[in-house]
């Protein structure tokens, strides 16, 4: 288990620094720079602002700086854009927004997705079956933004029950339809992934075992055919991160919320380099230690994973 | 997963008696060297753990395994639906323009030049003074323009986007794939684990930086980003599935046969072993389509995507967005023509995957 966790980070590592030095690599490489807009600099300026920011120096020891700060200092540098913000206070200042509308919408997800799955499982061929899994097809196939818009048609300029937009903490009305935008998915997901897992297990020998002791259904169901059944669902907990920070960045965009997403499509449009990079660093650290997480959680769940 | 195929006997039954049984060559030896009907081996949709029993089940299956799946696929009502919608709005997006030119003489980026006018987005079925009309049964959008025309030539680029980005993927990923498992060793290992970082990375997010950082001037130049984009990071499932396909093919008679008559490598790999892993290339090239195409929506809708002049379901509903308060048609439209083509190419695809490979069903 040590080794397997050991080797699992050996190989998170690398491609953290794969990450960044995409990103870098692309930023750099493209034509133009965050000063190259309309406004053009005077020339002195701009040579003055270029070696503030050390542009000036060669391609090799803007990135041994860029990397040595980030991993040595854990300091992505600040932002071009927001003057005086270091890109360390942005990201931290919106990433409580984006995480909470995303873990709340992973919950919502799992509290709908699994009832549901496996309901379908245990009326499998049924009308039940059959209607809740087109549901799921739906639920797949309108994209969120599309989705979210349509909520707010409905709930908020036609019958007013809940705000259209903006943040307003956590506690408060304005979180319920951006998490339930963001959640469709995941729930349809989840719930044909529950339903696929539960149809396995339901035909393997030891719930037999379990229903010719004389087990209440209930119990059959609940105490020995979830565990199994729902092994697909956490395996898929890794891939619905990458998926939720997605999400996260239209329904931001949707919601006026100011998370992280919002944060990266403005640095993305504005080319304001250390906030790219930032974010983009972030981001792909928070998911692979997650995907290593949740890796170990499914060698400890499941007994017949083995990790060589 | 026995149990499970036996559980559909009238799948069983509809199988012809067996033309080629593995003992007897002869047949499947032609399939496999003519390049007309290479598709026809009989190996396929071999799930990487249950090759013996699947070998078992090839004695019955024959050479009759694609009109076998096709008459699978015909009895899926839900499949069929998908089928037919999925024609219906390809036929309409790439016929649909022309033909509301030559009908009512209007182009999709026809502007009415009457600025009486203050508002120029009717509602649905309504003419310029508010009648009931046939003009635009889908209304207008904020410049005047026919939203039906919009919708369908949006739906070419958005079905265009999908399909080549999903041929790029099948491409790269099954050549990938094929290499990588034929060879196997450390070359397999290696390009398996570039693979599994790849795998790894937030591909969407370093997307969203390529697009930004190498925005185009032109739309044309933006939408061949776009697919450069879009499949050079859809082909990594396509690998992992085929390299599966081929390990549990590589150590079968026909592959030995052909090594033992001095066919080369490649050969191998591309005319004997590519051909069979067919079925589920196909099943998971069905399912990428409408994963790019959201993708594409997603991009698009976001604003790095397809650009004005140009038009995707995505960039029109990224505009409806803006005016969802006054105008909800903008949106409501071009979102429930794409929500519905891939709800349509989903069901297909499932369909072809239990058609295709009844071992793999979930049911």
């Amino acid at each position: 288990m040590l080794r397997f966790i050991v080797k699992r980070l050996l190989i998170t590592i690398p491609t953290i620094l794969v990450v960044i030095t995409i990103t870098w690599g692309l930023i750099r490489l493209a034509p133009g720079n965050f000063y190259s807009g309309e406004k053009r600099l005077p020339a002195a300026i701009e040579k003055n602002i270029r070696e503030k920011y050390g542009l000036d120096k060669p391609w090799y020891q803007q990135y041994g700086r860029t990397m040595w700060n980030i991993l040595g200092h854990h300091d992505f540098g600040t932002s071009l854009k927001y003057q005086g913000q270091s890109v360390n206070m942005i990201i931290w200042r919106s990433l409580p927004v984006s995480a909470s509308v995303g873990i709340l919408a992973y919950f919502l997800a799992l509290a709908i997705g699994i009832p549901a799955g496996s309901f379908a499982a245990l009326k499998q061929n049924s009308k039940w079956d059959y209607s809740s899994m087109a549901i799921t097809m739906l639920g797949i196939s309108i994209p969120n933004f599309v989705l979210g818009p349509i909520l707010v048609l409905v709930f908020a300029l036609s019958l007013y029950w809940l705000p259209p937009s903006r943040w307003d903490g956590l506690l408060s009305r304005n979180i319920i339809l951006p998490v339930v935008t963001l959640s469709a998915v995941y729930m349809a997901y989840i719930a044909r992934l529950t339903r696929a897992g539960m149809l396995e297990v339901l035909r393997s020998d030891y719930i037999r075992t379990a229903r010719a002791k004389g087990l209440r259904e209930r119990d059959v169901v609940i105490r020995h055919a979830l565990r199994g059944g729902l092994m697909p669902v956490v395996s898929y907990t890794g891939p619905a991160l990458a998926f939720l920070l997605t999400g996260t960045v239209v329904i931001e965009k949707i919601f006026a919320l100011p998370g992280l997403g919002n944060y990266f499509i403005q640095a993305s449009l504005n080319r304001d380099e250390p906030l790219i990079i930032g974010i983009v660093a972030f981001i792909a650290i928070t998911l692979l230690l997650m995907n290593l997480l949740v890796d170990i959680a499914y060698a400890f769940l499941d007994p017949r994973v083995r990790y060589h | 997963m026995n149990e499970k195929s036996s559980q559909n006997p009238d799948d069983r039954q509809s199988i012809e008696p067996a033309l080629n049984p593995l003992g007897e060559p002869s047949g499947w030896a032609e399939t496999h060297h003519d390049p007309d009907v290479i598709a026809l081996g009989p190996e396929m949709a071999v799930a990487e753990a249950d090759v013996r029993s699947a070998e078992d089940r090839e004695f019955v299956r024959g050479s009759s395994l694609w009109r076998d799946a096709w008459r699978r696929l015909l009895k899926n009502k839900l499949a069929v639906f998908g089928l037919i919608v999925v024609i219906a709005i390809t036929l309409a997006s790439f016929a649909g323009p022309t033909i509301i030119k030559a009908t009512l003489g209007i182009t999709p980026d026809f502007i009415p030049s009457n600025d009486v006018k203050l508002i120029k987005s009717f509602p649905p079925f309504t003419g310029v003074n508010g009648e009931f009309s046939w003009a635009h049964p889908m209304g207008t959008d904020n410049a005047g323009r026919d939203q039906l025309g919009r919708v369908l030539q949006g739906g070419q680029i958005s079905l265009f986007v999908g399909i080549i980005a999903t041929l790029v993927s099948l491409l790269i990923g099954v050549s990938y794939g094929a290499v990588a498992g034929y060879v196997g060793g450390r070359l397999d290992n290696l390009m398996m684990r570039l693979v599994d970082v790849l795998y790894s990375l937030p591909y969407v997010i370093l997307v969203i930086v390529l697009l930004s950082m190498f925005r185009s001037q032109t739309a044309r130049g933006q939408l061949i980003l776009l697919f450069v984009a879009l499949g050079s990071v859809s082909w990594l499932t396509m690998a992992r599935i085929v390299r599966g396909q081929v390990l549990s093919l590589k150590n079968q008679e026909f592959v030995l046969a052909a090594r033992a008559t001095g066919v080369s490598t490649l050969r191998i790999i591309f005319r004997h072993l590519v051909p069979n892993t067919l079925g589920p290339v196909i099943v998971y090239a069905t399912l990428t389509i409408p994963q790019v195409m959201l993708t594409e929506a997603f991009l698009s809708f976001l604003g790095f995507g397809v650009q004005a002049p140009l038009a995707s379901w995505g960039s029109l509903a990224s505009d409806g967005v803006q005016n969802i308060a006054i105008f909800p048609w903008q949106l409501i439209f071009p979102g429930v023509t794409m929500a519905l083509t891939l709800f349509s190419l989903n069901f297909l695809g499932d369909g072809l995957r239990d058609a295709l490979d009844p071992q793999m069903r979930t049911d």
